[in-house]
């Protein structure tokens, strides 16, 4: 039997504004532990709670980028529950009113594009963090990032494959790092994903039970995990047996999701409206002010890089899914022309060199000025690109202009007709054999000989010029 | 309405509060009675009306992102019964 996965996402998003949501705590990473901490947060008696005006708007940024609409109207609820990390016994979010709602995002997959649906974007608080000690002994908790705004992104169950759900993931983070909105760092916790996962027999409209998969910490974790539990329920229903609902966490060592516990009795969170926090009520002149005010996003400038660079859309696509690097790349595109070479610089070299070095690229010292004056000399001649993938390392090490480094080195290529004719009459003097197999007919032969010449010219050579000599020389 | 004590035992479990198998005799003619008199409400015809999100004539009420520390975090946490260490302490959490 072929089976069809469907998987819905739910992404948090921690909003990086400087207070919380609801009081003036600082929201730094890092600060010793509760010491973040106000008798709003902490859920302490006959406190009020008042909305950060910034966390709103960003939501509705965030809102407005997924395509969604806006609620004119919008509320928080309260979402009851006891669990250590939440102090109230409740969590600030939003239920039947949520801030936006009906967005898409496009991904892109293999040169096709496909939409995935966002079901609604919401705006709640973040819980604190446990801090588990030794078997047996006491937990900890920090209350910190209690009360740090978080947005909630629920995806359509849209998307079918684990890569869908990659690309998915991927193109909402560039978002909302173009919208500035987040840090996105999977590592500090400031996105977080959990997936819903089920398999259906092709062509069935109905859905299967689905199990909801918790604790990954990367996007290929999210990745791995919904393969390995696509895996595990077509074993089970093959086997005959049934699906639980349930949730289970993914075990990134063991590569494997667990059940966490058996919950007989389903969640009952008692929702009901926030009496501490009003309303929100926005005009559409405001969002009309949001939206004409939001950057430009991954996927327009994805195509305006194909349109305007004449890049491919592998190219594009990459360049634009982080803002720093589209901007690196339009950095040196300002200055140099030759559009396709500064992409294949940037998608080869550029990264490569920068992850030999575990380093960012935007950290480097090859800034787009030095790499677009290196893409410039070799385009007008003065180095080849041979001589350039030295150039560019020595960039990277010492932080010199492609200029200097050429100077010092003395790399300039070679392309004065007389200097290169010395050396090729040297070189076909030397390889009588090898001559005499390309004239009579080894095309291939001329090869080994251009090799020769690089060889004596220390790489300097301009190749084309000795290709036309060599070819001249060998009449 | 019938409130059963298999109703107390749930409420009481959201709740996370233990109810003696006497009292839960009691609680449920009780809680009965209370949700007989609230389900008067639902004999009025609110179908015109729109659900109350609040009962203040109040909208908007917002404040800027501006982060201030709160000098007195120590006396805060203080109020933790078991605090220790910069943590609070419960009992080990195992997921």
């Amino acid at each position: 039997m072929e089976f069809e996965p469907v998987i819905g996402l739910e992404v948090h998003v921690q909003l990086n504004t400087q207070s919380k949501l609801f009081c003036s705590c600082p929201t730094n990473f890092g600060a010793v532990p509760n010491t973040h901490v106000c008798p709003v947060c902490l859920g302490h008696p006959g406190v009020l709670p008042v909305l950060n005006k910034q966390a709103m708007e960003n939501a509705i940024k965030c809102g407005l980028a997924l395509n969604c609409s806006i609620s004119l109207f919008s509320k928080f609820d309260r979402k009851n529950y006891f669990y250590p990390d939440l102090p109230k016994g409740y969590q600030v979010s939003q239920f039947d009113k949520p801030l936006c709602h009906k967005g898409h995002v496009t991904i892109v997959d293999t040169g096709v594009e496909k939409i995935i649906g966002v079901t609604r974007v919401h705006l709640e608080e973040d819980a604190g963090k446990l801090v588990h000690a030794a078997h047996g002994a006491d937990s900890g908790v920090d209350f910190n990032r209690g009360g740090i705004p978080l947005l909630e992104i629920v995806s359509e169950p849209d998307i079918r494959t684990p890569d869908e759900a990659y690309l998915y993931l991927t193109a909402l983070k560039a978002i909302v790092e173009y919208l500035g909105i987040s840090d996105c760092n999977m590592e500090e916790g400031s996105l977080r994903c959990d997936a819903n996962v089920s398999i259906r027999p092709k062509g069935q409209k109905q859905f299967g039970t689905k199990t909801e998969i918790k604790n990954m910490n990367s996007f290929r974790g999210v990745q791995k995990a919904i393969s390995y539990e696509i895996e595990r329920q077509k074993d089970v229903i093959l086997s005959g047996e049934k699906i639980v609902q349930e949730t289970r966490l993914w075990n990134d060592d063991k590569g494997s999701t667990f059940s966490m516990r058996s919950k007989e009795d389903a969640h009952d969170y008692r929702y009901f409206p926030e009496p501490d926090l009003v309303p929100m009520v926005v005009e559409q002149k405001y969002i009309d002010t949001l939206r004409e005010n939001l950057p430009e996003l991954p996927f327009p400038r994805m195509h305006r890089f194909i349109e305007q660079y004449g890049l491919p859309e592998y190219d594009a696509d990459i360049l634009t899914g982080d803002k720093a690097f589209a901007d690196y790349y339009e950095q040196c595109a300002s200055v140099c022309s030759e559009y396709k070479m500064i992409s294949n610089w940037m998608l080869s070299d550029l990264i490569r060199e920068a992850g030999a070095r575990k380093i960012s690229f935007a950290d480097a010292p090859v800034t787009p000025k030095m790499l677009a004056e290196m893409i410039s000399l070799i385009s007008n001649g003065t180095i080849s690109g041979k001589i350039a993938k030295i150039v560019f390392i020595e960039m990277f090490d010492s932080g010199k202009t492609p200029s200097k480094i050429i100077e010092e080195k003395g790399l300039v290529q070679i392309s004065n007709p007389e200097e290169l004719q010395k050396v090729i009459s040297n070189v076909v003097a030397q390889h009588p054999a090898v001559v005499a197999e390309f004239k009579a007919g080894k095309e291939k032969s001329i090869g080994f000989l251009v090799g020769q010449i690089m060889k004596e010219t220390k790489g300097k050579a301009n190749p084309q010029l000795v290709n036309t000599l060599l070819r001249e020389a060998l009449g | 309405m019938a409130f059963s004590e298999k109703d107390v035992d749930y409420t009481a479990a959201l709740a996370r509060i233990h109810v003696s198998e006497d009292d839960k005799k009691v609680f449920a003619v009780q809680l009965e009675h209370i949700l007989a008199y609230v389900n008067k409400l639902n004999e009025l015809d609110t179908q015109q009306v729109e659900p109350t999100a609040h009962i203040l004539p109040l909208k908007n009420v917002f404040r800027p992102d501006t982060a201030m520390k709160n000098p007195a975090s120590d006396a805060a946490v203080q109020q933790a019964p078991y605090f220790n260490d910069t943590f609070y302490r419960v009992p080990p959490v195992i997921e």
